[in-house]
């Protein structure tokens, strides 16, 4: 792909590939999720083929969804590691959602909105895939007591609905912070991206000498 | 009695709409099941079997009189065996009648996610759609008598329809019609509650002093009644719930959070919208180019 000469190197491509099974499931669950959820959503159970594919692939997509996840936490735990940074850019949180950046603090590869998304998911989805089993009329129908199935099921909607609206918040942030949609679509951002967003970060790979002015670096 | 149709419903899963009604001026009806003339010989189970064409599996024998040993897809009603030693000692053998109660109030039609799997007509029989079953399992969840079962053959939900086809052309259900002892009766409910009135005058003047109606208020009443000898404890059945009632877990997840939930990952979107248009993108400049240059300009001359 055409990469500009500056350009960072953001997501590698095994993360872009990983990062896009997760969404295209997620994406699925939500769907399929919704339209047992309100009877106004029951619809979407049209795009899986009716009600009974809907309820029978459901589970299917969390399965792959959790081997998706596991993939994700590998690569992307590190990089999400609370830091004291968090306090200050957490504080200063309405100068972020004005696009006041004067008035933020610096920070490395992730800022705290970034951590919350990531670390909302890692607590969720297992959640989400202990309380699905347990609901799993299929397979694990008979495993449990109803009173047990009752209150996984509740479990699971609150889980899915708190996903979900994390699931919001990361997609509009993607399409606010201009471009940051291009580092997931095709791996990189410019430097002048990395200054004005992480600039700690961009202050790392300069010194580590990882990202050069002039020199194009090979898409890895 | 009724027409059963898709014009008398009164209750429709899944559906935010009223359903239609037109038709809906009918009598309530009752099945009353009297547990203390009930000889256990099982006729009403063969005749439900009969009737609905239903063949469960041929299991083993586990040492009880109940048999098969629970509901299934298959099995829509049983006679369930329970032996208590009242307070003077002695046995009572008590045989109840097991099978869905055809709540006023169904918790399984309130817990269906699949629009018109689950309705309730105006005679008040709760009935399966089942075409339109997606076999979740929500109904189970959402019944306080533990009756749905779920085929593993065609992921469907079933259970007992009070013969909804034989009642709409004014016939009894198939196991009123084969009692041998009148211990099941059928007609309207007043008066299955009447006639459950003179049978527990009878009962306490033969020395049950706690005879009474089962009907739970808590589900709405219910369109299969007991007659009871102990109506005080109604547990000592094979079960029988003593305050049934839809799980307030159910009621909190069927009730409140569906619409909240649905409001409020609209209201996320809406809300990310307007921060859209009113605040809008957070934008790199090309001064932030220029600047990012100048530091890696200056990093690379100290390097060299």
């Amino acid at each position: 792909m055409t990469r500009p000469a500056n350009a960072i190197t953001r997501y590698t491509t095994l993360n872009r590939v990983n990062h896009w099974i997760n969404a295209g499931l997620f994406i699925l669950l939500v769907l399929s999720g919704l339209s047992m959820f309100h009877p106004i959503l029951f619809f979407l159970s049209g795009l899986f083929g009716g009600g009974q594919w809907a309820r029978a692939a459901h589970p299917w997509f969390g399965v792959l969804l959790v081997i998706s996840w596991i993939g994700m936490i590998i690569q992307f735990w590190r990089a999400n590691l609370p830091s004291k940074d968090d306090i200050a850019w957490s504080k200063a949180i309405v100068h972020v959602v004005a696009n006041d950046d004067e008035h933020v603090p610096p920070i490395g590869r992730n800022n705290s909105g970034q951590k919350l998304v990531f670390w909302s998911m890692t607590l969720l989805i297992p959640v989400l895939f202990v309380t699905g089993l347990l609901i799993w009329e299929v397979y694990f129908g008979e495993a449990t007591s109803i009173p047990v199935q009752r209150v996984a099921v509740l479990i699971h909607s609150l889980a899915a609905i708190s996903a979900i609206l994390v699931w919001v918040v990361h997609v509009y942030a993607a399409i606010w912070i201009r471009d940051s949609v291009r580092s997931m679509t095709q791996g990189y951002v410019t430097p002048g991206w990395a200054w004005h967003h992480h600039r700690k970060w961009f202050y790392q790979l300069a010194a580590s000498r990882r990202v050069s002015k002039t020199t194009p670096r090979k898409n890895p | 009695m009724s027409d059963l149709q898709s014009q008398d419903y009164v209750r429709r899963s899944a559906t935010t709409m009223t359903p239609p009604a037109a038709r809906s001026h009918e009598d309530q009806v009752a099945k009353l099941i009297d547990v203390s003339r009930c000889i256990g010989c099982k006729a009403c189970q063969s005749a439900c079997m009969e009737w609905n064409d239903l063949r469960p599996e041929i299991g083993h024998f586990e040492g009880s009189y109940e048999n098969p040993m629970d509901l299934g897809p298959s099995v829509w009603t049983l006679m369930k065996f329970a032996e208590y030693e009242n307070e003077q000692g002695n046995l009572e053998w008590l045989i109840r009648k097991d099978g869905c109660m055809h709540c006023e109030d169904p918790g399984c039609l309130k817990a269906c996610p699949a629009p018109g799997a689950i309705v309730q007509y105006a005679n008040g029989i709760v009935d399966f759609i089942s075409d339109k079953c997606i076999g979740c399992g929500y109904c189970v969840k959402g019944c306080p008598f533990d009756i749905p079962r779920i085929s593993k053959t065609d992921h469907k939900s079933y259970k007992c329809t009070l013969c909804s086809d034989r009642v709409s052309v004014g016939l009894e259900p198939a196991c009123v019609k084969a009692c041998p002892t009148g211990a099941i009766m059928f007609g309207s409910k007043t008066d299955m509650t009447n006639w459950a009135g003179e049978r527990i005058e009878d009962l306490k003047s033969r020395g049950f002093e706690k005879a009474g109606l089962y009907d739970p208020p808590e589900v709405g009443g219910t369109h299969v009644m007991y007659v009871l000898h102990h109506a005080d404890k109604p547990s000592l059945y094979s079960g029988l719930p003593d305050k049934p009632r839809i799980s307030p877990v159910v009621e909190v997840w069927k009730g409140i959070l569906k619409p909240l939930a649905v409001i409020g990952i609209a209201m996320a979107a809406v809300g990310a919208f307007f921060h859209w248009t009113t605040i809008g993108p957070n934008e790199v400049t090309d001064e932030d180019e220029a600047e990012a240059a100048r530091v890696l300009r200056e990093k690379e001359e100290e390097s060299t």
